[in-house]
């Protein structure tokens, strides 16, 4: 599975760098420079431990002894300043949407979110509560959905190497550079 | 003792204008109960706690109940003793309208909580409790949740409160889809030949991949909403 | 040579700090707002409410056996608990009785995650005084756990097992020695536990005398569980009520002695429940002995056609944390007219702002790991 992705993060028709305005480089040296930058971020993501209900315990788990997070280089960090990925797992209520927001702008870019678990996904069971948020993408972007009550810890991990080929397939340095341009 | 003479024993030292109804629990209510006169609450539950023979030390539960037919509000407050290992039901109906009752912080100050939630979910203000405020709700949350008659808002601080149905989103983002490719086909110049000659080809090739082009147009709108958004956030914190 | 004393103005000052709701320390959203001086603190008020999910108000609209996922959800830990007790309550409410091998099931999957959340407990317990390598420990055995229940309900974490009148599913055929090989390994762990963290000196010396809670507080505040039994009162609702088939199991009740400090203190709270994890093992080899006699697959009593009582009943079990007691009024709908769930962590959470004043921003965190409360039992 993991080579797949390799394969998908590396061929030809992937992260190819012609872009809608002017690209700022494009030869293959960039090509590489990009892989490297993309292969050392995604191998080392540290997400923020924002357990919030069932779904943390799980969370605990998938950072156990058995489905291990940090053998794909993914530590906890308590706060958000120092981590890059944010797994909301749990039920999102309107008393805790503000200290999320909160928490996901402390964040430094390039950030990224999974949402765990059908709580944080649409709400989950508790569509007839008056105090639960339907989704958590109804309060920050969310770039990958995990369904389960609770998600396993193999379908977290999967979530994890998804967010793993989407850093892969992105344009690092075009990116950066081009944000550097525009500010002028 | 059983609950009938921890019953009577309060009828003895209280009257029964404070202490009245009583239902043993062996029909449809499971547990024994009797009714309280709002007004002497506290002195019944000093009693109950202060005299040896009945040892009420540990309040289990405060319930308040809403009956909007009956306009009353009840609070249920289940009782237990450890030492004698009896238990008995206390109820008091409260004025749906002002529902104020005095507070049992003094008796057993396992009432603090359980009155603050009570008045969180219910709206019954307990007179002589040191701290009554939400506890459970947001601090500016306007209403009492668990009344019959509590209506939802449609958003609190901008959140929605429901969900749109993702049948309807797929809907509406294939009308913009087919909007946009009939706008760009409006757009063309009229070849004639070439246009006439795609459309014969779309046409063709409709019914055939239908169920494929349906998931693929699905998924491609999941895709595209979840990159705008990304796209958008992006934007919107440089 | 002279002591010198530097008094600094700024020294007197007090600051009122902010802990949570997003904290490392894995209770759950819990806030403390703090006012200290930096290090012993005058007052810590808890602020709760960051998972009010509206479970009463829900029950409002769901038929009673459709309430069991529900229930789940309350103590998500030990998630088996909140089951039985909404169970017990319905048969109550509508004169049922589960058959016997019902009961024993309901008491074995009881006991095992009376194991794993106690593991949780002593988990994070340790890891939030300091020692982390205790967490990971805990972790391996709840995740045998969890594969141990997996196998016997389906889910790994909210099982929804039990039913109104019965269990759902029956033992897979040889899950019990499975069961009994994962408790041989077990017991011997415990012990390694002890010797690793109860009673390291550093541990001792960190959590003896700290934070005592006197047995007549802990009656007047109405807390239960486990943090009772070690303030010295003997009480356990298993022995005191005698519900289900506990009456025939021969188990002993850990009370906090004062061993290495005073009766009630955080090592007592500590100690009580690394017994009640021996006692759940010895009580759970005992009933897959029991349930032998009976025959297999008799999991449900009759149910009535359509579940429409009027009434109301209370019915409360002995869970991880406590005294969990569930009130149901019934007004002869198919669903309930109010639900009201008691839970032990609510009380328990209610003490933790008169046992603050005077103590060290450390012990804080020793303080609330130690009462052992989930947000979810607190806010539900």
């Amino acid at each position: 599975m993991s080579s797949k992705l390799n394969q998908m993060a590396s061929s030809p028709g992937y992260g190819k760098y012609a872009v809608e305005g002017a690209s700022v480089i494009t030869t293959s040296v960039d090509e590489a420079i990009n892989w490297t930058f993309n292969w050392a971020r995604a191998n080392s993501i540290w997400y923020m431990l924002f357990g919030l209900a069932c779904c943390a315990i799980e969370l605990m788990q998938t950072g156990g002894p058995r489905a291990d997070f940090e053998r794909f280089g993914s530590a906890p960090r308590p706060s958000p300043r120092a981590s890059d990925l944010i797994i909301i797992a749990g039920t999102l209520t309107y008393k805790m949407a503000l200290r999320v927001k909160r928490l996901y702008d402390q964040m430094a870019e390039p950030r990224y979110v999974i949402s765990m678990g059908s709580c944080a996904n649409c709400g989950g069971l508790f569509q007839y509560s008056y105090s639960v948020v339907k989704g958590v993408d109804q309060v920050i972007p969310v770039d990958i959905y995990l369904p389960g009550c609770p998600p396993r810890p193999e379908a977290l991990l999967e979530g994890l190497l998804r967010i793993q080929a989407q850093i892969k397939n992105e344009r690092y340095l075009q990116d950066r550079y081009q944000a550097r341009a525009k500010k002028g | 003792m059983t609950p009938e003479e921890i019953f009577h024993k309060l009828e003895r030292e209280l009257g029964p204008e404070c202490v009245f109804n009583f239902d043993a629990g062996t029909g449809k209510a499971k547990d024994a109960f009797c009714e309280v006169e709002p007004g002497s609450i506290t002195r019944v539950a000093q009693l109950m706690k202060a005299d040896p023979a009945l040892g009420f030390d540990y309040l289990e539960c405060i319930t308040g109940i809403d009956f909007p037919n009956d306009q009353k509000i009840q609070v249920v407050y289940h009782v237990y003793s450890y030492g004698k290992k009896h238990r008995l039901v206390l109820k008091v109906s409260l004025v749906r309208d002002d529902p104020v009752i005095a507070s049992l912080c003094s008796v057993w100050s396992a009432a603090n909580w359980l009155e603050r939630e009570c008045f969180d979910l219910l709206g019954v203000l307990f007179e002589g409790h040191p701290d009554l405020r939400r506890l459970l709700l947001p601090d500016d949350w306007e209403g009492y949740p668990l009344r019959k008659d509590w209506k939802e808002k449609p958003d609190y601080h901008g959140i929605p409160s429901t969900r749109p149905n993702p049948f309807d989103l797929l809907a509406k983002a294939k009308a913009l889809e087919a909007k946009k490719a009939a706008e760009a086909k409006g757009a063309e110049p009229a070849d004639g030949k070439p246009t006439k000659v795609v459309e014969v080809n779309a046409a063709a090739a409709e019914p055939a991949a239908d169920a494929e082009a349906k998931k693929a147009a699905a998924k491609a709108a999941a895709i595209a909403k979840a990159a705008a958004k990304k796209a958008a956030a992006k934007k919107g914190s440089p | 040579m002279t002591e010198v004393i530097i008094t600094n103005e700024t020294m007197d000052e007090e600051m009122t700090l902010n802990m949570g709701p997003h904290h490392p320390s894995t209770h759950g959203v819990l806030r403390f707002i703090v006012q200290t001086d930096g290090e012993i603190m005058r007052k810590a008020t808890p602020e709760v409410g960051y998972l009010h999910r509206a479970l009463e108000k829900i029950a409002e609209r769901c038929t009673y056996e459709g309430y069991m996922p529900y229930t789940d959800r309350i103590d998500y830990v030990a998630a088996m608990f909140p089951n039985q007790c909404w169970a017990m309550t319905c048969e109550k409410l509508m004169g049922i009785s589960p058959p016997p091998r019902a009961e024993y099931l309901r008491v074995i999957s009881c006991e095992l995650t009376r194991i794993a959340s106690h593991l949780i407990m002593l988990g994070c317990m340790a890891m939030d005084v300091g020692a982390v390598t205790a967490f990971p420990w805990a972790l391996r055995e709840r995740e045998a756990i969890n594969d141990l229940l997996e196998e016997l309900c389906g889910a790994r974490l909210t099982y929804n097992y039990h039913r109104i009148g019965g269990v759902s599913f029956d033992m897979p055929k040889g899950w019990a020695d499975k069961v009994r090989r994962w408790i041989d390994n077990f017991l011997p762990l415990m012990d390694e536990y002890d010797r690793l963290v109860t009673y390291n000196e550093i541990y001792v010396k960190r959590l003896a005398n700290v934070t005592v809670i006197p047995a007549s507080m802990a009656i007047d505040w109405g807390v239960v569980g486990p943090n009772l039994r070690a303030a010295g009162v003997k009480w356990d609702l298993r022995k005191a009520d005698g519900y289900s088939i506990y009456p025939k199991l021969k188990f002993a009740v850990p009370v906090g002695e004062g061993k290495v400090g005073t009766v009630g203190d955080a090592w007592d709270r500590w100690d009580v429940r690394c017994q009640e994890c021996r006692e759940s093992a010895k009580m759970t080899l005992q009933c897959l002995e029991q349930i032998a006699a009976f025959p297999e697959n008799d999991l449900m009593a009759e149910l009535p056609k359509r579940m429409k009582p009027e009434g109301e009943a209370y019915a409360r079990i002995e869970s991880a944390r406590g005294d969990m007691g569930i009130y149901v009024v019934a007004r002869g709908g198919t669903e309930p007219y109010r639900v009201r769930i008691r839970t032990g962590s609510f009380t328990s959470m209610a003490i933790l702002e008169s046992l603050t004043p005077g103590i060290y921003v450390a012990d804080l965190v020793a303080l609330i790991a130690s009462i052992d409360v989930v947000a979810p039992e607190i806010d539900r």
